[in-house]
C-alpha cells in the first residue's frame, strides 16, 4: 500500500512538466470583464484543449510586456490590450503577428477587429450614465452634461484627456463625425479645453472603472463618464443606472501574443477558439460588450442585444475611438491636460 | 615558536598580518551587504539616470539622415539628398522594432510623426525602393506618399536628434526646452507643467509632515509618559493600521469620507454642517488620508526618543519657578529635536513618492510626481522621459536632505 503511494507520488512528480508544458497564461484587465471572460472562453477552452488557463489580472501597462520581450523572458501568452497599444505594440515588434488563416475568415469580423497583430474580442464604449431613480428628466446628450443649471451637482469624469476632449467638442455642437477633424486642428483642441474649463469646477475625477457606477449610486454626482459594461454590471445588481448612448466613444478590446511567447501555437488556438461565434455569445450575455465576430449577433436575443454598444438603436450617433489621432497626438495632449489641470 | 620581544619588528609584522586578516574577515561578512546595495540600489539609480539622458533611437535608425542632415541650416527645405538618405535609412531597417522606436522618439518631440514615420517606413519595405530612384524622385515620392515631409518641424526632430546623449529629457522635466537654434528656453505656458507638479508634490508632503507633526507630537509625548504596560497597548493600535495594507486604507476612507459617509452623517446629525462636505477626490481627501498613514512613521522616532527624556529635567525647571507651558518649550521639545527631525524627513521624504493614495483619492489636480512617472512608463512607453522626472525627484530629494543636514547639523538618526 505504502509503496504504491510512493510510486504514484514519484508518477505525479514526473508527470509535472508535461501538465506544464500545456499551461496558458492569459492576462486580462480582471473585474466583471475577467469572470465573463472565465466562464465564455477560459473553462471552454480548459475542456477542448485539455489545458489548463492560468489568469492574470493586470491594468493594462505595456511596460511589463515590453520588459518581458525586451529581457526575453516572456511568461504571458495571451494578453488583452487596449486598442492605442495593439497598434503601438505591433509597430514595436512587441507582439507576434498572426497568421490569420488559422483565426476564421476575415469577412466574419467587424473590419477594426482586424490587425495584424490582434484580433478584436469585443467592443466597449464610454458612454453617459445617471441614476434614473435621481434624476425627473433624462439626460440624453453632452450638451446636458454640461448644462449645470438644468442638472445641478457634480459630474464624474476620467482623469485624462483622453474621451474628455471628444465630448466637450460633442457639448460644444460638434456633429459626432466632425469631431476628430476639428480636435486635430489647433483650435479644436483650444476650443476642447475651454469648454472642459466651463465645466471643471463641477467634475469629480475618476481613476478606475469601478467609480463611476459608486458615484452615481452614492449620490456623489448627477451624472458620469463611464464604461458602459459597468454600469451593466450595476443593473444586473439591481440599481436603476441608465445610459444615453448618444455620443458615446466604442472602441475594441484586443488579442495579441507577445513576442516569444513559448505556447505560441496553444495560444493561437485559444484566440481561435474565443473568437468563434458560440464563444463570444455566451460572453456577451454574461456582460454587455459586443461581439467582434458578427456572426454572433443573431444567437442574442433582442434583450441582450439592447444592451450592446454594437445594436442598430444605440451605435447610431456613436463615436468610433480613432487610434491613429491619440497615437499621434496623445502625448501631447495628456501632458497639456496635466497642465489645464493644474491652472 | 618564541616569543618576540616586545616592540620588535617580528611583533609589528605579526599584529600587522593580525589585524589585516581581521580587516579581511569583516570586509567578508559586510560584502554580501555591500553587493546587495550595489545590486538593488546603486546599478538601478545608476541605470535610470543613463536611461534620463540616453537618445540612441535616431542615431541607430537613422545613421546616414543624421550625418547629412548634420550640415543643414534647419531654416529652408533640407536637400534632396537628405530626403534620400531616410529613404534609404529606413528601407535598410530590418527590424520593425528600431522603426517603432524611432517613431515613439521623434513623436515624442512632434507629435504627429508616429504616423508620418510608420506610413513612410511601410512604403520603404514596399514600392519606395531609394536605391533604384534618383534623390529628386525620392522626394516627389515621400511627398506624394506624406505632404507632411513638407513640413520642417519634423527634419528638425531629426537633425536635433543626431547624437546619442541628449538634455532634453532633464530639459522636459524642468520645463525648458531647445530650441530652433540649439538655445536653451522656456516652454510656452500652456505645456509648461512639471515644476508646477512637483511645487505640488513638495507643497502636499510639507502639509502632510506638518499635520503629522502636530497629531503626532503630543500623542509619542503621552505614550512615554504612560506605564510600560499602557504603553505598549497603546502602541499596537498605532502599529496595527501600520500593518494593514494601503488599499484596504484608502478604501476605508473612501467609505468614511463620502458625500453619505460615517463623517458627513455625524456632521450633518450634529448640525455643525448644513449641506455634506466634499472631503474626496480633493486634496483635502488627499491629505487626510496620506496623515494617517504616514503618522507611524512620525510618532515611532518621537516615541523612542521621549523615552529617553528623564522626567526629572522638566520637574527641575518648574520647581525653580518657570510656568509650565513654558517650561515644556523652553527645557522639554528641545531634548526632543532628533525626534522631530527625523520624524519629519521621514514622512516628507516618504510622502514625496507617494503614488496610490492621490490617484484614487485626489482629483486631477491632486496628482503627484509620481503619477506622472507611471503614467510614462505605463501608458506612453516613454522611458527616457520618466527616468528624467526620477533624476529631477531624486536630486530635489538630496538637495533637501543637505539643507536638512546643515539645519539639524546632525546625521540621520533614529533614536
Amino acid at each position: 500500500m505504502k509503496t504504491t503511494t510512493l510510486i504514484a507520488a514519484i508518477a505525479a512528480c514526473l508527470a509535472l512538466p508535461a501538465l506544464a508544458q500545456s499551461q496558458l497564461t492569459v492576462v486580462n484587465f480582471g473585474g466583471a470583464n475577467g469572470a465573463a471572460q472565465k466562464k465564455a472562453y477560459f473553462e471552454p477552452f480548459e475542456k477542448a484543449a485539455g489545458a489548463k488557463v492560468v489568469a492574470v489580472e493586470y491594468n493594462g501597462e505595456q511596460a511589463k510586456i515590453k520588459a518581458m520581450v525586451e529581457t526575453k523572458k516572456v511568461t504571458w501568452d495571451v494578453v488583452e490590450v487596449e486598442s492605442p497599444d495593439v497598434n503601438r505594440g505591433c509597430d514595436e515588434a512587441l507582439f507576434e503577428r498572426l497568421d490569420w488563416s488559422k483565426l476564421g475568415p476575415k469577412a466574419d469580423f467587424l473590419k477594426a477587429a482586424v490587425h495584424e497583430c490582434g484580433v478584436g474580442t469585443f467592443v466597449w464604449s464610454t458612454v453617459l450614465a445617471f441614476d434614473a431613480d435621481k434624476l425627473k428628466t433624462a439626460p440624453t446628450n453632452w450638451a446636458d452634461f454640461w448644462d449645470v443649471k438644468k442638472y445641478p451637482g457634480k459630474r464624474g469624469m476620467r482623469k485624462g484627456a483622453r474621451y474628455n476632449l471628444e465630448f466637450a467638442l460633442m457639448a460644444d455642437g460638434v456633429k459626432t463625425a466632425d469631431v476628430y477633424k476639428v480636435l486635430a486642428t489647433k483650435d479644436g483642441a483650444e476650443r476642447a479645453f475651454k469648454k472642459l474649463t466651463a465645466l471643471k469646477s463641477n467634475i469629480q475625477w475618476w481613476e478606475a472603472g469601478a467609480q463611476p457606477p459608486q458615484f452615481l449610486v452614492a449620490g456623489d454626482v448627477v451624472m458620469s463618464t463611464a464604461y458602459n459594461g459597468r454600469i451593466d454590471a450595476a443593473q444586473r445588481e439591481g440599481k436603476n443606472l441608465q445610459i444615453a448612448w448618444a455620443g458615446g466613444i466604442y472602441d475594441l478590446d484586443y488579442w495579441v501574443i507577445p513576442k516569444g511567447s513559448p505556447n505560441k501555437d496553444l495560444a493561437m488556438k485559444y484566440i481561435a477558439m474565443a473568437s468563434t461565434p458560440e464563444a463570444q455569445s455566451e460572453y456577451a450575455k454574461l456582460i454587455s460588450y459586443g461581439p467582434t465576430n458578427v456572426k454572433a449577433l443573431p444567437k442574442l436575443d433582442a434583450k441582450v442585444l439592447g444592451q450592446l454598444p454594437t445594436s442598430p438603436a444605440n451605435s447610431k450617433d456613436a463615436l468610433q475611438f480613432n487610434i491613429k489621432f491619440w497615437a499621434d497626438q496623445g502625448e501631447a495632449l495628456e501632458k497639456r491636460f496635466a497642465s489645464w489641470a493644474t491652472q | 615558536m618564541s616569543v618576540a620581544a616586545a616592540g620588535s619588528p617580528e611583533l609589528l609584522r605579526t599584529l600587522a598580518r593580525v589585524q589585516a586578516r581581521r580587516r579581511l574577515v569583516a570586509l567578508a561578512l559586510t560584502l554580501p551587504l555591500l553587493l546587495f546595495l550595489l545590486a538593488t540600489f546603486l546599478v538601478p539609480i545608476g541605470a535610470l539616470l543613463v536611461r534620463a539622458v540616453e537618445n540612441p533611437e535616431v542615431v541607430t535608425a537613422l545613421p546616414r539622415s543624421t550625418a547629412l542632415l548634420a550640415d543643414w541650416d534647419r531654416k529652408s527645405e533640407p536637400p534632396a539628398a537628405a530626403f534620400a538618405a531616410l529613404a534609404t535609412d529606413l528601407g535598410k531597417l530590418d527590424r520593425s522594432a528600431d522603426a517603432g522606436a524611432l517613431a515613439r522618439r521623434l513623436n515624442s518631440e512632434v507629435p504627429g510623426a508616429r504616423s508620418l514615420v510608420m506610413g513612410t517606413y511601410r512604403a520603404t519595405q514596399d514600392e519606395l525602393r531609394a536605391d533604384q530612384l534618383k534623390p529628386e524622385q525620392v522626394r516627389e515620392q515621400m511627398l506624394a506618399l506624406d505632404e507632411r515631409w513638407a513640413e520642417l518641424k519634423y527634419w528638425r526632430a531629426i537633425a536635433k536628434n543626431a547624437s546619442r546623449w541628449t538634455p532634453d529629457y532633464l530639459l522636459t522635466a524642468v520645463d525648458l526646452r531647445r530650441n530652433v537654434d540649439g538655445e536653451i528656453e522656456k516652454v510656452s505656458p500652456d505645456l509648461a507643467v512639471f515644476t508646477g507638479i512637483l511645487l505640488r508634490t513638495f507643497n502636499i508632503s510639507a502639509v502632510v509632515t506638518l499635520t503629522c507633526l502636530l497629531l503626532g507630537y503630543p500623542l509619542a509625548y503621552w505614550l512615554s509618559t504612560l506605564p510600560a504596560r499602557k504603553a505598549n497597548v497603546l502602541m499596537i493600535l498605532v502599529l496595527v493600521p501600520f500593518w494593514t495594507s494601503i488599499l484596504v486604507r484608502v478604501a476605508a476612507w473612501i467609505v468614511l469620507l463620502q458625500r453619505e459617509g460615517l463623517v458627513n452623517k455625524a456632521l450633518l446629525a450634529l448640525n455643525v454642517v448644513d449641506a455634506p462636505l466634499t472631503l474626496l477626490f480633493n486634496r483635502t481627501g488627499v491629505i487626510i488620508s496620506m496623515t494617517h498613514i504616514l503618522l507611524p512613521f512620525m510618532i515611532l522616532p518621537l516615541y523612542s526618543v521621549m523615552k529617553s527624556v528623564p522626567p526629572t529635567y522638566l520637574r527641575a525647571a518648574v520647581s525653580l519657578g518657570s510656568a509650565p507651558l513654558a517650561a515644556f518649550f523652553r527645557v522639554y521639545v528641545p531634548q526632543t529635536w532628533p525626534g522631530i527631525g527625523a520624524g519629519t524627513l521621514l514622512v516628507f521624504i516618504l510622502s514625496i513618492g507617494y503614488y496610490v493614495t492621490p490617484a484614487l483619492l485626489g482629483g486631477a489636480s491632486d496628482q503627484m510626481i509620481s503619477y506622472y512617472i507611471a503614467q510614462y512608463i505605463n501608458v506612453d512607453v516613454n522611458w527616457g522621459m520618466a527616468c528624467a522626472l526620477g533624476a529631477v525627484l531624486l536630486a530635489a530629494t538630496l538637495v533637501l536632505y543637505s539643507v536638512y543636514r546643515r539645519v539639524v547639523k546632525a546625521e540621520l538618526s533614529l533614536g
